[in-house]
């Protein structure tokens, strides 16, 4: 049972959204725009968050859109992450999202859900970090396009009338060599210990992490180091721990060491495979 | 600004019948099929997304019921176990030992109906895929996972 009382509104189109938000906390309003709701459920329901208002984005049609377009992979921000999973237009951001959570629960979040939550794993903007998307965000000030790496950080940097339309995401990306893995304290289905999606792009190695610090990251630094193959891949993977953005993640999930040992293990693996691959 | 109400009257069709029921916004569907429809079939548990034992289908889609604001599902097709009529699936749980205490039963029969509905080509990858979002506390994953093996293949 949710302990407390909001004002629910759906509208069909970006600019009543925008309307219905500056009327709302023009009102004083405590609003917040809703995708797939299971963050903001659990999360009112456990009264860690005690919104006035939400805005529901899903009859929106640009939100809903999911479509190959003019070179593009082009993905409205309430669209499912079965719908991603099952619909392999970008392949790695297909199985990075079908690691996320199960299906079920995956019938209802949305990937725009899951860039803006408040978790730390956020997992589906990985694959989004490598192919340099673009982001399309609505607010007071009108639609506006951005690169995804302005407005990835330890949150998303988004104003807070602003919510996400769509990622779009240049189609040559999705043709390049890809690896990803995920592993999980115990069971399968879990949140990330590490979460790893790489490709490689004109012979050079990306990769970006979730699970590792307490937000998503992808950084030159450690490209620089893991594309030097005059060293072993244990050496490397050593040199990445000194480069990572924050303290490691230490919790019930997986202590600060243990995690280090499987980020090692991970990078290892990826190398391998790239390598072995290429070789 | 219209709808500055926190509650509405609204119009949910649920087992093909429309229903309708006062409902705050913030009132998950669990709690409205349940307290104020007394379809007891749908099971509460963790309330948190996590079990399953609260799925319903939606438009034939499995979505937990304590994940879904009543007011988001206006306008769906909303199916609870008691409005199951085909009982192949509940008969085969039955014939293979799929059901101890039961709790969990009507939220993986529901998971399993959309299964076999929506993807009958299902193989053993995709069946786990589907079956991974229910927990069993009485553990009877191999034989739910036979029954469904066994309706597919009849299907075939
Ligand atoms: C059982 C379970 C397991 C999970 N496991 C994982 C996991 O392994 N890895 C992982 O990365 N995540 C995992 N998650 C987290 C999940 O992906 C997100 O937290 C998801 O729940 C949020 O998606 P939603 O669409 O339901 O968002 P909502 O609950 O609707 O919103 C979440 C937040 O995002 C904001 N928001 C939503 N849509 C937009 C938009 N279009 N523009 C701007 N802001 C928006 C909301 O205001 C809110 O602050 C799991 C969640 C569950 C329920
Ligand atoms: S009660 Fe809904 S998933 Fe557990
Ligand atoms: S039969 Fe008891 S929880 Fe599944």
């Amino acid at each position: 049972m949710i302990p407390i009382d909001f004002e629910y509104h759906r509208p069909k189109a970006i600019t009543d959204a925008i309307k219905i938000y500056q009327a709302l906390t023009a009102d004083n309003k405590d609003t917040v725009y809703y995708g797939g709701g299971t963050e903001l459920i659990s999360r009112s329901r456990l009264n860690e968050i005690t919104p006035q208002a939400i805005i529901d984005l899903k009859n929106i049609p640009e939100c809903n859109t999911f479509k190959r377009e003019a070179g593009q992979i082009v993905i409205g921000s309430t669209v499912s992450l079965t719908a991603i999973a099952d619909t392999p237009l970008f392949p790695l951001l297909s199985n990075v999202v079908r690691s996320i959570a199960f299906r079920t629960a995956r019938n209802k979040i949305t990937i725009g859900g899951n860039l803006a939550g408040d978790t730390f794993y956020r997992e589906a903007i990985l694959p989004l970090l490598l192919s340099d998307s673009k982001v399309v965000l609505a607010g007071g000030k009108g639609i506006r396009q951005v690169e995804i790496h302005e407005i990835v950080g330890k949150g998303m940097k988004l104003a807070k009338d602003e919510f996400i339309v769509q990622i779009l995401i240049n189609e040559k990306y999705t043709k390049y060599p890809y690896f990803n893995h995920k592993t999980t304290k115990q069971s399968k289905v879990n949140y990330p210990i590490v979460s790893l999606a790489s490709i490689k792009v004109d012979d050079r190695i990306r990769i970006a992490f979730s699970g590792v610090c307490p937000f998503p990251f992808r950084l030159r630094e450690i490209e620089d180091i893991m594309n030097n193959s005059a060293e072993s891949p244990g050496e490397r993977a050593r040199k990445v721990i000194d480069l990572l953005p924050s303290a490691i993640l230490n919790d019930m999930h997986a202590s600060r060491e243990y995690r280090e040992f499987v980020l090692k293990q991970s990078l290892c693996k990826l190398l391998e495979h790239v390598e072995r691959r290429v070789s | 600004m219209e709808n500055i109400e926190t509650g509405q009257l609204i119009k949910l069709t649920v087992n093909e019948q429309s229903k309708e029921i006062y409902v705050r916004n913030s009132e998950t569907l669990l709690h409205t099929l349940r307290e104020k429809l007394g379809l007891m079939g749908v099971k509460p548990g963790c309330y948190n997304g996590d079990c399953g034992s609260c799925t319903v289908l939606i438009d034939g889609i499995p979505i937990n019921a304590c994940h879904i604001l009543s007011v988001e599902a206006v306008g769906y097709q909303i199916m609870t176990i008691e409005g199951l009529k085909d009982q192949t699936i509940p008969e085969e749980f039955i014939k293979n030992w799929a059901i101890q205490c039961g709790y969990c039963t009507p939220g993986f029969i529901l998971n399993s109906y959309a299964l076999v509905q929506n993807n009958p080509d299902a193989d053993d990858a995709a069946i786990d895929e589907w079956l991974e979002s229910n927990i069993c506390r009485c553990t009877g994953y191999q034989e739910i996972k036979e029954s469904v093996k066994n309706i597919l293949n009849v299907k075939r």
